[in-house]
């Protein structure tokens, strides 16, 4: 169905992703850290992007506002993890280009519910 | 990797990160100031905490939590972080170890002890959203209507960061039947949209009784984003029975209220009647005249008007159309909507007014043809050939100076019928034919043409005596190839005649030439054809009009000219191998080689050609010619105005007419560069020969 790029330095979280989305028929594709975020959003089409926000070499801000200066990622759905309930943050990833987010933890269903809202059949 | 358990993968990232974690706080102890350090431990513990709660680390997750909270303010720079402080985050970290390594062994009131003392470093001036509660609370209260009212209006970004409306509308629907009208008056113009940008706003009646929860769960992501006015619906409309999903222009009424609305527009047109004002009075009798009037106008059908006044009406009319031209080009440059529109119907009325006009000045052709019965008629008792005369199309229209113009061609054309056409009466039996001649004189509307034919059942032309005439005459060399249809074109040359006796009527060589060019000058064009033994048949082509045509405007080095689109086939592109053959000038349009000019050789162009020259195919009849221009503008409403007498001895233009922006283009006489192509062309053949 779709393919969705997961970006994260926990290999956990990637994985965690992976075991919820693969079996929904999504190919699930998986990046440590934002510059190799971008590499492969570079590499090929996508249809939405989780990302984390705090991860070295460059963070989530950073890899959504590179993004959306991709030309082939015009209106292309970008997600964010996020421990924190306080607005500022999010408030900052949406004015970087994010269309929503996920609040950590999240269970497996909350996770579907976010990609069903943003990728369409 | 992708097959392990992803608990077992967050212990192992975890004993890595507590690494990273250990090795960060202690060289943060010797370097308090470097901020990559603080960094990459409030990773750490970001990481650990996500994932823990995930992974059901339920108490790592909430002890991590305040750990991060202190951490937090020395990554802002808020507290320092001091010995005592990197003291007490590292027994926090082996306590996060241990929760998360071997949970049996910890001890809540050690962890209690380490937060109390994290929370030392936290001031507790916190605030925990009081307000989103309040809302919460209110909720629940507005909840149990019968539907919801929501006005949408989003920013204009909201494509761009990947949310789509309509996906959010349809998940609206899902909550219940929902009404969807989209509000387009924030939509501008074309040239000032940006396609990445959303312009519409959407007015929504969702009929069902769900939360207000439900429905701030479909915007959740968008919230900030968007305009969203809720307002509870004040009474149960009957639900739309069958589409979850309607868009559309208007809401429909419903019948209840349009049966309400009749009677009251009665009640609202009665008192305008009764109405004892004067002026009423004098609105009510003013329909009375109006249909007076109207009965009187049916009692005369026609009104005299001098030709002269319509001559006027249609140079007037012609003045309109170009000034209405140079309208349409100005409102087309800019961008103001509202002289757009008053220039497009400004069009519509100036080529309804030039369509009326121009109707007042047709008149049928039947008043014409009936002056030719006598004419046959006596001539066919002066030469003995006994010849029926019919025609057809009476009803057929032409703008009244041409039907005046016709007159003197078609009399020489009938007399040629009868005189050389129709054999006598002795020769006719001998061929096997009606001892009476007939001759059919029809008239017939064809596209922007009228088409007036001349057609006799006599013995056809002698094309091997016009061959042999024009060879005496020096036309032609002897024996040169051509065509039947060439050689029958001699007969428009000027004093050529092939009549071996000449009659009081025709066979003076004066004539037919003089017939062409009175159609060339009504813009028209003359053709023969022929069949042996069988009658021959003139063709006129004649345009409906003469003071307006459609035209085609195109453009050589600087200059404009205008192609009567009534004579235009088709555009083609002239291909390089066309270009290539330069010597021969001939054009390959599937198959058919057709002779072409070059238009910036004819006017002597200056400048450099375009690169893509473009070739015009135009037609008298059946002949076909070329023109090479370097661009094809387009459609021209071409109001004629005829060249002065300076000019008189110009020969490839036919009139002149004035653009849209103001200058003047000339209007290409087609028939005379038919006639140019095929001199060359047979220039050609001839040098070729020779």
């Amino acid at each position: 169905m779709a393919t969705i790029l997961t970006v994260d330095d926990s290999p956990s979280i990637r994985q965690m992703i992976k075991v919820v989305l693969e079996p929904a028929g999504h190919s699930v594709i998986e990046a440590g850290d934002g510059a190799q975020g971008l590499a492969k959003a570079q590499a090929g089409k996508l249809d939405l992007v989780i990302t984390d926000l705090n991860m070295p070499v460059m963070n989530g801000l950073e890899l959504i506002r590179a993004l959306r200066k991709l030309p082939g990622a015009v209106g292309m759905p970008i997600v964010f993890l996020t421990t924190e309930s306080n607005d500022a943050v999010k408030q900052e990833a949406k004015s970087a280009g994010a269309t929503g987010w996920i609040t950590k933890p999240f269970k497996p269903e909350q996770l579907l519910a976010v990609v069903a809202k943003l990728v369409r059949a | 990797m992708s097959a392990m358990d992803p608990t077992e993968v967050f212990r192992q990232e975890a004993s890595e990160l507590f690494e990273v974690l250990e090795g960060a706080l202690l060289d943060l102890g010797q370097r308090p100031d470097d901020r990559e350090l603080v960094d990459s431990a409030f990773r750490a513990l970001h990481t650990i905490k996500g994932s823990g709660a995930m992974f059901g680390f339920d108490k790592v997750a909430s002890f991590t939590h305040e750990f991060e909270t202190a951490f937090d303010r020395v990554r802002k720079g808020e507290i320092r972080p001091t010995q005592e402080l990197i003291s007490v985050a590292l027994a926090a970290k082996d306590y996060i170890r241990a929760l998360i390594e071997d949970p049996q062994s910890t001890d809540d009131i050690i962890g209690e002890a380490i937060l109390d003392d994290l929370k030392r470093f936290v001031s507790s001036d916190r605030l925990e959203a009081p307000a989103a509660e309040v809302a919460e609370a209110l909720a629940p209260a507005e909840s149990k209507q019968a539907g919801w009212h929501l006005y949408l209006e989003f920013e204009s970004h909201i494509l761009r960061n990947g949310s789509n409306p309509l996906d959010l509308l349809e998940d609206l629907c899902k909550l219940g039947p929902c009404f969807v009208v989209p509000i387009t008056d924030g939509v501008p113009f074309l040239d000032e949209m940006d396609p990445e940008d959303c312009y519409l706003k959407w007015d929504v009646k969702l009929h069902a009784a769900c939360d207000k929860d439900a429905i701030d769960d479909v915007f959740m992501f968008v919230q900030d984003e968007m305009k969203l006015t809720l307002s509870p619906l004040e009474h149960v409309e009957a639900p739309a029975p069958v589409p979850l999903f309607q868009l559309l222009d208007e809401e429909p009424m419903p019948p209840p209220v349009m049966e309400k609305t009749a009677p009251a527009a009665e009640v609202a047109a009665a008192p305008v009647v009764d109405e004892p004002e004067p002026k009423s009075e004098i609105k009510r009798e003013a329909p009375v005249r109006r249909e007076e009037a109207k009965r009187e106008e049916r009692g005369i059908a026609t009104v005299r008007v001098q030709a002269e006044r319509l001559d006027e009406l249609m140079d007037r009319v012609g003045e309109l159309v170009i000034a209405q031209a140079r309208l349409t080009q100005l409102a087309s440059a800019g961008s103001d909507l509202s002289i757009k529109l008053i220039a497009e119907e400004i069009e519509r009325l100036a080529s309804s007014l030039r369509d009326t006009t121009m109707g007042a000045r047709m008149v049928p052709i039947g008043s014409l043809f009936g002056r030719f019965r006598r004419l046959v008629h006596d001539l066919s008792r002066d030469l003995s050939k006994p010849v029926e005369f019919v025609t057809s199309g009476e009803d057929t229209e032409l703008d009244k100076t041409m039907i005046e113009c016709l007159a003197d061609p078609l009399v020489h054309l009938i007399r040629n019928a009868i005189d050389h056409g129709i054999e006598d009466t002795a020769t006719r039996a001998a061929a096997g034919k009606t001892e009476q001649g007939r001759i059919e004189l029809a008239a017939v509307h064809s596209g922007a043409q009228v088409l007036v034919t001349v057609k006799d059942n006599g013995g056809g032309l002698n094309t091997a005596r016009i061959r042999a005439k024009a060879e005496e005459q020096g036309l032609i060399a002897a024996g040169a190839a051509l065509t039947d249809h060439e050689i029958h074109q001699f007969l428009f040359h000027p004093g050529f005649s092939t009549a071996q006796t000449i009659s009081a009527l025709s066979g003076r060589g004066v004539g037919m030439d003089v017939v062409k060019r009175t159609i060339e000058n009504m813009r028209g064009s003359i053709d023969l054809s022929t069949r042996p033994g069988q009658g021959t048949t003139v063709t006129l082509r004649l345009p409906l009009t003469l003071a307006i045509i459609e035209g085609l405007l195109i453009r050589v080095g600087e200059g404009r000219y205008i192609i009567p689109l009534s004579a235009v086939e088709e555009c083609v592109e002239l291909k390089a191998e066309d270009e290539r053959s330069r010597g021969r000038n001939f054009l390959n349009v599937r198959g058919n080689l057709v002779p072409f000019l070059r238009l910036r050789e004819l006017m002597t162009a200056s400048g450099t050609p375009d690169q893509h020259q473009k070739t015009i195919i135009i037609s008298t009849g059946e002949t076909r010619v070329g023109l090479v221009a370097d661009q094809i503008i387009g459609n021209h409403q071409t109001v004629i105005k005829s060249l002065s007498k300076l000019h008189s001895d110009v020969t490839i233009f036919s009139g002149a007419t004035i653009l849209g922006d103001g200058t003047a283009a000339l209007i290409l006489d087609v028939a005379q560069l038919v006639a140019l192509a095929q001199s060359k062309v047979e220039k050609q053949h001839i040098s070729e020969a020779a």
